[in-house]
């Protein structure tokens, strides 16, 4: 049903075998193409031949560039009213709108506050609300954004100084789905030794396995804005990970249905797409809580 | 954490330039609902009328006494002012009937990667049949 399906029989056959030579194959299935991962793959590369001949285009070098940051700290005299501050920051090609903030930091007034670590999208540290969007600020081009750049902390999450906002809540939700790995009793000792998944399943759980915590997604969310208590859009996927997992036994899937099916889990979503708009890692989050919710309702509906 | 600063309701009413396709369908969507729903109490309140008919009362309609339900039917048609609200109705109708079924494609997960595509041919095709009704609804009504 979802689009994460790989066609069952191509890996699992093929794959024993060393390929004879680097050829590719002429049979579609053969080559790999169908598969999602390569079709990702293939719109990641259409996509950054796109930029680049843009960016040939529109070269923003030798310029700079205008972002307007929101500031407010409560212990300094002069920040407890909210306001943006302007910084011209000189361009460099591919710089992204952390490199720009970094730079005026750097350069400019060193106790403008924000989080980043990794610089490549893996630490979900740099959620920022820039230009009216929830993205990331390590993955989010310059060149692309109209000026100046408002680059304003995540909405919907308390601002603890300039683009800095509290995360407990966001994290709370995400344990609340209980994302680990259990089993209701002890693996018998003769099956200690590895917990084998299926390519499928795999690939199933794959997109939902890409999360990085950065809470853009529950920020977008006008649903989990107006019920504090909703699980969110990352939490949610989080047990979808864990739920269509098939190395997890039964039971144990029902008790996560339980969990997500409760009163503010997925039956609060109304589908307004906002949350797979923003995921900066392309996760289809709406389609992962639509198959939550219908998951619970067979799991209620059993006649047989 | 000492103190944070919460940008209130601002923040969820202040920012729908900023909305996307799926979150302008949903506002449409309870809009268009509601909208029915006010409809379905106006119309109940209309064919009552049919009540007082039926026990044999008349009213005035120019100049002639008329069968109560017909008369207001009649007098309500005349009004240019109802035939415009019966094209907006047929607007929020046929509106919230088209995404109502791409809602349930969505809730049946068909077709989740064009949402936004078939709202945006939910809206088109929700003007086209409203301006095509125009003619009908605007027969024989004097300014
Ligand atoms: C063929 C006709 C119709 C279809 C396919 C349809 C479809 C739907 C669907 C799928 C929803 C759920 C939206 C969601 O998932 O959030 C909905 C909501 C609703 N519908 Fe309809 N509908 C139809 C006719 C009507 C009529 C005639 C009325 C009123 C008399 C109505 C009033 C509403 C209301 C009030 C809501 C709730 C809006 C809200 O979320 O607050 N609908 N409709
Ligand atoms: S689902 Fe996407 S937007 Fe949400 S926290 Fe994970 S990576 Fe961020
Ligand atoms: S700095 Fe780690 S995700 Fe952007």
């Amino acid at each position: 049903m979802s689009t994460q399906q790989q066609e069952p029989d191509t890996d699992a056959e093929t794959e024993p075998e060393e390929p004879e030579s680097q050829e590719v194959p002429a049979d579609q299935e053969m080559s790999g193409l169908a598969s999602p991962q390569q079709q990702r793959l293939q719109r990641k590369h259409d996509g950054m031949a796109e930029r680049e001949r843009e960016a040939a285009e529109d070269d923003l070098e030798g310029d700079s560039v205008h972002i307007k940051v929101f500031r407010y700290d409560p212990e300094v005299e002069g920040k407890q009213e909210p306001r943006f501050d302007d910084f011209h920051v000189p361009f460099e090609r591919g710089m992204t709108v952390l490199d720009a903030v970094i730079y005026a930091r750097d350069e400019f007034d060193s106790s403008l506050t924000f989080r980043h670590s990794c610089r490549q999208a893996i630490c979900g540290s740099d959620a920022f609300f820039v230009n009216g969007r929830q993205r990331l600020g390590c993955k989010t081009q310059i060149s692309e954004l109209d000026q100046p750049v408002r680059i304003e902390p995540l909405p919907h999450q308390e601002v603890v100084k300039d683009l800095v906002v509290d995360m407990d809540h966001f994290y709370d939700q995400m344990h609340a789905v209980e994302p680990y790995f259990q089993d209701e009793d002890t693996p018998d000792s003769a099956d200690l030794e590895e917990q084998r998944q299926s390519p499928e399943n795999r690939e199933k759980i794959k997109m939902s396995s890409r999360c990085i915590w950065c809470g853009a997604c529950m920020s977008s969310c006008n649903i989990a804005a107006g019920d504090n208590e909703y699980l969110g859009p990352a939490a949610i996927n989080k047990a979808y990970k864990f739920a269509m997992d098939d190395r997890e036994s039964e039971e144990i899937k029902e008790h996560r249905l339980r969990i997500v099916e409760q009163e503010h889990g997925v039956w609060r979503c109304q589908t307004q797409f906002s949350c797979t708009e923003v995921c900066p890692k392309d996760i289809p989050l709406t389609e992962h809580i639509q198959e939550l919710k219908r998951e619970a309702v067979k799991k209620n509906l059993k006649f047989w | 954490m000492s103190q944070s600063y919460n940008r209130g309701l601002i923040e969820d009413f202040g920012r729908w330039k900023e909305f996307s396709a799926g979150m302008w369908a949903w506002i449409f969507h309870k809009f268009t609902g509601w909208m029915l729903i006010g409809y379905l109490f106006t119309h109940i309140a209309v064919l009552s009328s049919a009540i007082a008919a039926a026990d044999g009362q008349t009213i005035m309609l120019e100049g002639e006494a008329v069968n109560a339900y017909t008369g207001t039917i009649q007098g309500l048609e005349s009004l240019f002012i109802i035939r415009v609200l019966e094209v907006g109705l047929l607007a929020v109708a046929v509106f919230h009937i088209l995404n109502g079924l791409r809602l349930l494609m969505v809730d049946l997960g068909i077709g989740l990667e064009a949402q936004d595509k078939s709202f945006y041919a939910s809206l088109i095709l929700t003007g086209v049949i409203t301006v095509a009704s125009v003619p009908t609804f605007m027969q024989g009504v004097g300014l």
